[in-house]
């Protein structure tokens, strides 16, 4: 009686070795390292090694190693000097199409990791950095989505001279027709190349009139599109920041995730990510004088006033060429006679405007117009609202010298430093929707450190407690649930290393619950092995009768738990939820090691033999 | 090996004692609940929360002035932990925005180390507070559906009684002593459901296993019997669940002080609630050994029990 097979016992330590030789990979620390990828999402190769490996040995700078995989090479070093030396010198050297980053890398020995075996990945409140919450601003997604359909409209319907008048209303266009009878034509027209739009029945019986709107699901479409290219934008500017492992992910609708580990300075990270702008580029109207309109007043039809930086007037053509959003790179560099220029590239969509334009405008300007959009939310009579604020300011108006479509420059620039900064300029206006950061968390690297010695101090501290109070409550069955309990904790480890979740100072404190609630599955059996003694005097029958009388009990109670621990982590944001893995997790390992583990111990010491006494 | 003593505490026949207790505790704390309400946390009202560290002690006096000379309205200046450091907290106002942090941190110089900064927009605060309340409601639904179909409603009612008295209690200390309302502290909230619940379980196992293993049928001495034969491991949980609580308490830091003491609180309270409240439900429920008898395809189940 008593005794599991030999199969079982086999199948129980392969478990535990295994568990134990995954969570092994935490016990070694991290090194201070570079890490180098390269921006573009494109493989970094051996000759890039070579390159690092080269450039840091003539600036004699010591490293400890180096090694390529295949997203990116890690330059581990023994100290902090040398690592930020590295950084500045790889980073000068390497130039733009490299993100080079510092990062902790585990040291985890080759054999272990050829293993697959991994160190848990930790939180931002553990290792220091930023997590940003950021919000597309819908609102002004759906103005542009309007905006565009009734300029195509407009072009449309001017051709075959049918509308009289036509107007944005909010969220509607409003046509007026010049006679009843070209209303079908009308219809005909918008249904075949204006699928978004959609008719909308009114109360307004006069058949002159067509209201529209952006159907349902064009409008889905934009949004998921803004949100799309909002990431993609956000990923190439994190990539210029340098971070090691950025998280850059959709939440929800609307939402964007950004998680930077490791950055300090959040200042210029909030500006970089927050700037918001967009870029149109429009012909200047060459027929007409601004001063003129602006002493009158009125303005030319089809033209409207805009200003540069120091308050220049130009009057630009309402017909919008190109926006930011077409704009696929811009790069600062020199022409052949060395004066400064700037190198644009559009898209396809972008490059076909630009054709038309060019090959009827030869020797007009086209004008650059930047547009930046801020929104805050502000609370004013106990509401909260968004104040939206929007200039308009020209960077450039240069002449058509040529015939292009997507690929041109901008010369005549008066310095290097103005061709970098409108480059930079163009960059950032290729975010075409306004964002804002509506929840902000960041831990420096000094905090992180002291939540990682706190938590684990706690945590050894509290298991010492508990394994004490079991050995002195339970004696021989207590040093049993102490090994149980050991072994749980191995096993926690092993499972969030295994899964790569994120440990989070909250997720420790988990564990340290765990640990307090894991024995209450032994403390059950403990105690009920207790009352059967006192009823039965047989010692064998004893052991069996109580593993198995508190196992439903256990089952139970541990499900109730794992129920709350689940609404959590469906609840949770970060640090909830990393309370909740470790929570579930400590709640599943807790039974296998406290009721199959310490009933394979039991067995071996107590098992098949006879005895007198229990040591309980 | 000694026989064993279970004691035989006559935990029902101080029942009426133990119902004026609860209900005089969830009174206070409902009216202490209504009339100051819970100190809630930036995660929920929104606002910017700073912690800075000094080189040297720093003086309250003068980051509050430097504070109010740049008119931040409602800011909170107080130490975290040591004299060294402290804990900044704005309130949304008519500026705000992310921007907000970074002005201040301009404010405080350049020697001081920026330790956390949290900000919250409003509307994200109003979701997580929404969240909160759903989350706890969830957990209660889905724990009271699972012991209703493991047990029966009388079983889930009392459960979630002695649940809803412990999360009240909670709180209601939590609004007396005016000790910040978090987001870690909804989670240790939630994670005092958890940890309550398995103690009512237990008690219930036992509950149920008398009605059908005696032939008692008085469910005031079977309840007492399992209450009494519970004992022993209710406190031995507790205790260890305890120890490890103030080793977090007392090591684990500022950020999570808050969440181990909710956790302290929630562990005592729930110990209390599964031997009174609890069992007290059931018994004015009007459980009897006839609720318990299994159908007959259930009692082959339980036959087949080892």
């Amino acid at each position: 009686m008593n005794q599991y097979s030999g199969l079982k016992n086999a199948l129980i330590a392969f478990c535990l070795l295994l568990s134990i030789l995954y969570a092994l990979p935490n016990i070694f620390g991290s090194d201070l390292a570079v890490q180098v990828s390269s921006a573009g999402g494109k493989l970094v190769t051996e000759s890039d090694l070579d390159k690092i490996t080269d450039t840091l040995k003539s600036k004699d700078v010591n490293y400890k190693s180096v090694a390529l995989s295949n997203r990116h090479i890690l330059v581990r070093f023994d100290n902090n000097a040398s690592q930020l030396s590295a950084k500045d010198i790889l980073k000068t050297s390497l130039g733009r199409n490299y993100v080079v980053a510092l990062n902790l890398a585990p040291s985890v020995p080759l054999w272990l990791s050829n293993l697959g075996g991994k160190a848990m990945s930790l939180g931002l409140d553990l290792r220091g950095g930023v997590h940003f919450l950021l919000e597309v601003d819908m609102y002004a997604v759906m103005a542009v989505s309007i905006d565009k359909h009734y300029n195509e409209l407009r072009t449309l319907l001017r051709a075959e001279r049918l509308y009289k008048s036509i107007k944005k209303e909010g969220e509607r266009i409003v046509i007026r027709l010049k006679t009843v009878d070209t209303r079908a034509k009308a219809l005909k027209i918008i249904k075949s190349e204006l699928s978004d739009l959609v008719v909308l029945e009114t109360n307004n019986q006069d058949k002159l009139m067509i209201y529209l709107a952006i159907s349902n699901n064009a409008q889905k479409n934009a949004k998921k599109n803004a949100l799309k290219q909002n990431i993609t934008t956000l990923r190439n500017r994190v990539d210029e920041l340098g971070v090691a492992e950025p998280i850059i992910q959709q939440q929800g609708l609307e939402r964007i995730v950004v998680q930077l580990p490791g950055v300090q300075d959040t200042a210029r990270a909030k500006e970089i990510l927050g700037a918001v702008a967009t870029l149109e580029f429009r012909l200047v109207d060459e027929r007409n004088d601004p001063q003129t309109a602006i002493q009158s007043g009125r303005m030319p039809i089809g033209s409207k006033l805009y200003y540069f930086k120091d308050g220049r007037p130009l009057l630009l053509k309402n017909r919008v060429i190109a926006t930011g959003e077409n704009i696929t790179g811009a790069a600062s560099g020199v022409d052949d006679r060395s004066a400064p220029m700037v190198n644009i590239t559009l898209d396809s969509i972008g490059g076909r405007a630009m054709l038309d334009t060019t090959k009827k405008y030869l020797k007009h300007r086209i004008a650059v117009v930047f547009i930046e959009n801020k929104v805050e939310t502000i609370i004013k009579n106990g509401k909260t609202i968004k104040k939206r604020t929007t200039t308009k300011d020209i960077i450039n108006a240069a002449t058509i010298e040529g015939v292009f479509s997507s690929r041109f420059q901008i010369t005549g620039i008066d310095s290097g430093r103005e061709a970098r900064n409108l480059a930079l300029l163009l960059r950032a206006g290729s975010l075409s929707t306004p964002i804002e950061i509506i929840e902000e968390r960041t831990i420096g690297p000094s905090l992180g450190a002291d939540n990682i010695e706190k938590g684990v101090l706690s945590v050894i501290i509290g298991f010492m407690l508990v394994l004490i109070f079991m050995a002195m409550r339970y004696r021989v069955f207590g040093l049993v649930a102490n090994i149980a309990l050991t072994l749980n904790l191995a096993m926690i480890v092993a499972v969030l290393s295994l899964l790569q979740a994120t440990l989070t100072l909250p997720g420790i404190a988990g564990i340290v619950l765990t640990v307090g609630m894991a024995v209450d599955a032994n403390v059950l059996i403990f105690e009920r092995i207790k009352e059967e003694l006192g009823s039965n005097s047989d010692i064998q029958k004893a052991i069996s009768s109580g593993y198995d009388k508190a196992l439903l009990t256990i089952a139970d109670a541990n499900i109730t738990t794992l129920i709350a621990a689940l609404v959590l982590f469906s609840f949770g944001t970060g640090p909830i939820k990393g309370f909740a893995i470790t929570l579930s997790i400590g709640i599943i390992t807790s039974m296998f090691t406290a009721i199959i583990v310490s009933r394979a111990i039991i067995n071996k010491i107590y098992g098949g033999k006879k005895h007198q006494e229990l040591s309980i | 090996m000694k026989a064993l003593n279970i004691p035989k505490i006559d935990f029902i026949g101080k029942q009426t004692y133990a119902i004026i207790f609860s209900l005089l505790l969830v009174f206070v704390s409902i009216f202490s609940l209504s009339i100051n309400g819970l100190k809630l946390g930036i995660d929920f009202t929104g606002g910017t929360l700073l912690e800075v560290g000094y080189q040297q002690d720093v003086d309250l006096a003068d980051v509050r002035a430097t504070l109010s000379e740049a008119k931040f309205k409602g800011a909170s200046v107080r130490y975290f932990g040591s004299t060294k450091e402290i804990l900044i907290r704005l309130e949304p106002q008519a500026i705000s925005s992310a921007k907000l942090s970074s002005k201040i941190i301009h404010l405080l110089g350049n020697d001081v180390d920026i330790r956390r900064v949290e900000f919250v927009g409003p509307k994200v605060g109003e979701e997580l507070t929404n969240d909160g309340g759903l989350a706890m409601l969830y957990a209660l639904i889905g724990i009271l559906i699972y012991v209703a179909f493991r047990f029966e409603y009388r079983f889930a009612l009392g459960s979630i009684s002695a649940l809803i008295h412990d999360v009240i209690v909670t709180l209601g200390i939590f609004s007396f002593l005016q000790i910040e309302f978090n987001l870690t502290v909804l989670a240790a909230i939630l994670a005092v459901i958890g940890y309550s619940l398995n103690d009512t379980i237990v008690v219930f196992d036992r509950i149920r296993e008398n009605f059908l293993s005696t032939r008692h049928t008085d469910p005031i001495k079977i309840i007492n019997a399992a209450l009494n034969q519970t004992l022993s491991r209710t406190l031995m949980t507790s205790v260890t669940t305890l120890l490890v609580l103030l080793a977090l308490f007392f090591l684990g830091g500022e950020i999570i002080h808050n969440f181990a003491l909710a956790l302290l609180i929630g562990v005592v309270i729930g110990t209390y609630s599964s031997i009174y409240v609890a069992s007290s439900m059931i018994l004015a429920l009007g459980i009897s050994k006839q609720d318990l008898l299994p159908s007959e395809k259930e009692s082959k189940e339980i036959d087949a029990r080892p």
